[in-house]
């Protein structure tokens, strides 16, 4: 159980996925305008990586390392996602149509997030077991939610601010990431102190 | 388009990194030394010219409901090479670049040129888009990764620049080092373009559909060239 909440708070908030390992920049920086969407995509990602990890980790286990076919892994677990991503979309679509509204948009953009592919393999690197994989899974999709919540706020802030020419639009959204990272940074060794 | 322009647009007018804005993940997680930056936009590069030839030759042959699986599976198959190759002869890049090597896969760059380029061109074209994209990224690359290792470690490439009369500012590379200098290499290159990316969206939003959709937003740009 400790070392579970262990791989939980590191993936929240000290091995932040975003603002430390850079996975899922894309939608970090271009999905956090509003808060409203910058939650529905973390919903999303947070169910996808959740949902992918299920899927991938009893393939490589079971049906690659058998085999001998570790190598595969990159290409399985791309064509796995991009597969899960669409039968998710249409079973919302069927079934929940008001996750679906809700989610839609997002689901689409999901398949190319680094960020889903980037557990999945880094789950299998580690060596975790499933029960691990699921939890850093799940820690990964709520340090993802955390920061673009956080940072969704300071670009709102950011809309009203007197910026110079040379730095509206992506530079300062870019600037104002590296502050919103170096907080992050506080984190660090927080694992060590609650648990160690 | 002349096949100079071809090769040529990549390298400054359309920089895929500081420009176009693509494949920011390994633009700003592998930038932390001057070494990995290269070896990332050469492992890239040569991702993007194998996916662009292949996919150049295949184009007739793919159907167009499906392209999108078909290229990502191309891409993955020469990522996986690439791994292979660099496992073998270079152990020490390849441990550096751990998950981001697999992560090229879904590097926005590969399957925007696949999708608006390769898929309509003939091979000498694409495989030229593909060197010009490719040297692009990779100059991006080392141009961030100079400026953070320089004031971050007070090296260049592993050799002594700064480091024995300034103190290395640890700050430069960290992650928030990375967002910050890109950030400030943008600002650079906006004046330099005459504020065109200020006009820009970012990211998915601009793309209308996620890196996928980066390819659809870029063809819309490539009609427009072709059409000048």
């Amino acid at each position: 159980m400790k070392e579970m909440m262990i791989i939980l708070v590191s993936a929240i908030l000290v091995d932040n996925f975003v603002l430390s390992k850079f996975m899922g920049c894309c939608p970090f920086l271009g999905v956090s305008k509003k808060v409203g969407s910058a939650f529905g995509m973390s919903v999303a990602v947070t169910f996808v990586m959740l949902m992918a990890t299920a899927v991938t980790y009893p393939i490589y286990m079971l049906l690659l390392e058998p085999n001998g076919l570790q190598y595969m892994q990159t290409i399985v677990f791309i064509l796995v996602i991009a597969l899960f991503v669409q039968l998710v979309e249409i079973i919302l679509k069927r079934f929940v149509p008001s996750l679906y509204k809700a989610l839609g948009v997002y689901l689409a953009l999901i398949t190319t997030n680094c960020a889903v592919l980037g557990v999945t393999l880094l789950n299998i690197t580690n060596e975790y077991n499933f029960a691990q994989s699921m939890v850093n899974a799940l820690g990964a999709g709520l340090g993802f939610m955390l920061a673009m919540m956080l940072f969704s706020g300071v670009r709102q802030k950011l809309e009203t601010c007197n910026i110079p020419k040379a730095f509206q639009g992506v530079p300062v959204t870019l600037v104002a990431a590296s502050i919103v990272s170096m907080t992050f940074v506080g984190f660090g060794g927080i694992v060590e102190g609650m648990f160690g | 388009m002349s096949y100079l322009t071809t090769f040529t647009k990549g390298i400054i007018k359309e920089n895929p990194v500081l420009v176009m804005l693509l494949g920011m993940c390994p633009s700003l997680a592998m930038t932390s030394s001057v070494k990995n930056a290269v070896g990332m936009g050469l492992a890239a590069t040569f991702v993007l010219l194998g996916s662009n030839v292949v996919i150049s030759l295949l184009k007739n042959v793919i159907p167009k409901q499906v392209r999108l699986p078909s290229f990502i599976v191309i891409i993955a198959g020469f990522v996986t090479l690439i791994g292979f190759i660099l496992q073998r002869y270079l152990p020490d890049l390849y441990a550096a670049m751990g998950v981001f090597l697999s992560l090229i896969v879904v590097n926005c760059i590969i399957l925007a040129r696949a999708e608006a380029f390769a898929s309509k061109n003939n091979v000498a074209a694409s495989a030229l888009d593909a060197l010009g994209m490719g040297l692009g990224f990779t100059l991006a690359l080392t141009a961030i990764s100079t400026v953070r290792e320089i004031l971050g470690a007070g090296t260049w490439l592993g050799l002594p620049v700064t480091k024995n009369f300034i103190e290395p500012m640890a700050f430069f590379v960290t992650p928030a080092g990375g967002f910050f200098v890109f950030g400030i290499l943008v600002a650079v290159v906006n004046i330099l373009t005459k504020y065109q990316i200020s006009r820009k969206k970012l990211g998915c939003e601009g793309c209308k559909g996620g890196c996928a959709g980066c390819g659809a937003s870029a063809q819309d740009q490539e009609k427009g060239e072709t059409q000048e």
